[in-house]
């Protein structure tokens, strides 16, 4: 008992934002699961990681006009994918320049909001907020919203799951088979950018690629089934958002400055030791080559 | 606009415009944009850490983002590079927020270091960076020639005997020494934007090596120096400035090529298209 109790701080299922920390980074990392599966299938990490950085223009953009972040972090991303693709993202080559200039132009804009968000309203937290999430100061207003959003993304995944898991595989054969590829691609970025918006409210706008990316190639080395590849990278990423959330509660008895550290923190660097221990779980079972 | 303390910004900017020019050459030939991003994102983390124990913060950013170059091309080796990238980013990122929330600088502190403050330095910031400047374009220089054949022909240069572990990760070390360079004085922004732009849009006019490098170093130069008049001017952030102009080179440079090739090939044939890309 007494073990249960330094595992859970006295208070940690009586308090209301926990409540709220706990539902929305199960949200996210639900819904990072299974579209970082096809991000990493499709080697498209580095969008993943624009969308979030982008994500701070938004974030600071909605500081500036005064709503909520997360409608800021959604309209932006939007916005960027179909400037990526315009660019043009369909080409693999070109892929990560036109990703790059979107992001450069994007972190441009980001400098300029959140200089005007600090010399006018005097929030100087407002970077700290936006770039590295605060998880336990999401208002319980959010979470209907951030619901919402996970059902589109799911939604318009079951649409376009099939055929994107052929067009990432083997984008000829997808051709062939009549599949529009490049749109199909879009409507996955699509639903790629709104995910990244839910994750950037879990742990902030930079740090949102952990949640994204790191379950899902963790699940991908311990199974090449892509079913079982996105369940498994769904329940790493709960698995690894819930534990952050309780040792960030935690840790406001911790040294050096008893306030907290921060739960982006906690949950980046589960990430990747779950990554790494999957790497070491694979290792024996892999066939010599 | 030329004033005593202007004068370190425009020279600071002039140096770090000619790295980013000649390095980015080669991070959008070798198509490592999202490296070049995360090196100088993640050395943040150096920055929070060296102030927490109150070191230089130059140190903290060079011991970090070599550290994070090491760490990108060893794990890049087996699994996906992209993967790769994206953990060690995450991970000295979040270190970062991590060493930030230890010590009392708050805001400030996070703002400058990702955006950069290039009207404020000091002149006693003139000589590291001089110095560090210096050694990234001797690496490239002594790198140039392997690494030119490993990024356009990877396979002659695996058939003539070049590895390509060394020269990625020496590649990688010449991008975090650029890094770390430039970070204290004009922010992670500000060196990315330009790694990538102004190259990008010099690629897009010339496809000669040499040329491509000159006009690319040209671009950033004139990026950067446009940047810093229109900042002062307006009081508005450098970065803001040097992402826009930088966009629009390369959107420049698209249209001319676009203009420039459409007499050559008409019309277009699909495999030629699909050859060059």
């Amino acid at each position: 008992m007494t073990v249960l109790h330094h595992l859970f701080e006295p208070g940690f299922f009586g308090s209301g934002p926990v409540h709220t920390a706990l539902l929305v980074s199960a949200v996210a990392a639900l819904v990072a699961g299974p579209l970082g599966v096809f991000t990493v299938l499709r080697g498209q990490s580095f969008a993943g990681e624009a969308l979030g950085d982008i994500g701070t223009t938004g974030g600071s953009g909605a500081y500036l006009v005064g709503v909520g972040p997360l409608w800021g972090f959604l309209v932006i991303n939007v916005a960027a994918v179909a400037l990526m693709e315009l660019i043009g993202v369909q080409r693999r080559r070109g892929r990560d320049l036109a990703t790059g200039i979107v992001l450069g132009s994007g972190l441009g804009l980001a400098a300029l909001f959140l200089y005007l968000v600090s010399t006018h309203q005097s929030a100087t937290g407002a970077a700290v907020t936006v770039l590295f999430g605060s998880l336990f100061t999401v208002s319980s207003a959010t979470s209907p919203l951030a619901i919402a959003v996970a059902g589109v993304v799911l939604g318009l995944l079951a649409l376009v799951g099939r055929p994107l898991l052929l067009a990432s595989a083997n984008p000829e054969l997808a051709t062939a088979r009549g599949i529009p590829v490049r749109l199909v691609g879009f409507v996955f970025l699509l639903a790629l950018s709104l995910a990244v918006a839910l994750c950037a409210l879990t742990i902030g706008s930079i740090l949102s690629t952990a949640l994204l990316i790191g379950p899902a190639a963790s699940s991908l080395r311990i199974s090449r089934r892509p079913l079982r590849a996105i369940a498994a990278a769904a329940g790493l990423g709960v698995a690894a958002a819930w534990i952050g959330v309780l040792l960030a509660y935690d840790s406001y008895a911790w040294p050096p400055r008893h306030q907290g550290w921060p739960v982006s923190f906690f949950v980046v660097a589960l990430v990747l030791v779950i990554y790494l221990g999957c790497g070491v779980a694979r290792r024996p079972s892999r066939s010599p080559r | 606009m030329f004033s005593s303390f202007m004068v370190n910004a425009w020279i600071v900017g002039t140096i770090v415009a000619v790295v980013a020019g000649a390095v980015g050459f080669f991070v959008v030939t070798r198509g490592s944009s999202f490296a070049a991003h995360a090196l100088p994102n993640g050395s943040f983390a150096g920055a929070a850490g060296a102030v927490l124990i109150g070191i230089s913060t130059l140190i903290g950013l060079v011991v970090c983002s070599l550290l994070g170059a090491l760490g990108i091309a060893l794990l890049g080796r087996r699994g996906r590079p992209d993967v790769a990238t994206a953990l060690v980013l995450a991970l000295m990122l979040a270190l970062g927020s991590l060493f930030l929330s230890f010590s009392s600088q708050y805001a400030p502190a996070v703002y400058s270091l990702l955006f950069g403050e290039i009207l404020g330095i000091g002149s006693g910031e003139l000589a590291p960076t001089a110095g560090l400047a210096a050694a990234s374009l001797i690496g490239l220089a002594v790198l140039y020639r392997p690494l030119m054949l490993s990024s356009v022909l990877s396979e002659v240069a695996q058939a003539r005997g070049i590895r390509d572990f060394p020269i990625e990760l020496g590649f990688l070390v010449v991008v975090a020494l650029a890094a770390a360079m430039t970070i204290p004085v004009v922010g992670t922004l500000l060196v990315f934007t330009l790694m990538i732009g102004a190259p990008a849009a010099a690629r897009s006019v010339t496809d000669t090596p040499g040329r491509a490098m000159t006009l690319s170093v040209a671009i950033a130069v004139g990026t950067v120096w446009a940047a810093i008049a229109l900042s002062y001017d307006t009081n508005y952030p450098v970065g803001f400035f040097v992402g826009t102009i930088s966009a629009a080179c390369y959107l420049l440079g698209r249209l001319a090529a676009g203009v420039r090739r459409r007499p050559v090939h008409t019309p277009p044939s699909v495999p030629a298209a699909a050859a060059r890309t």
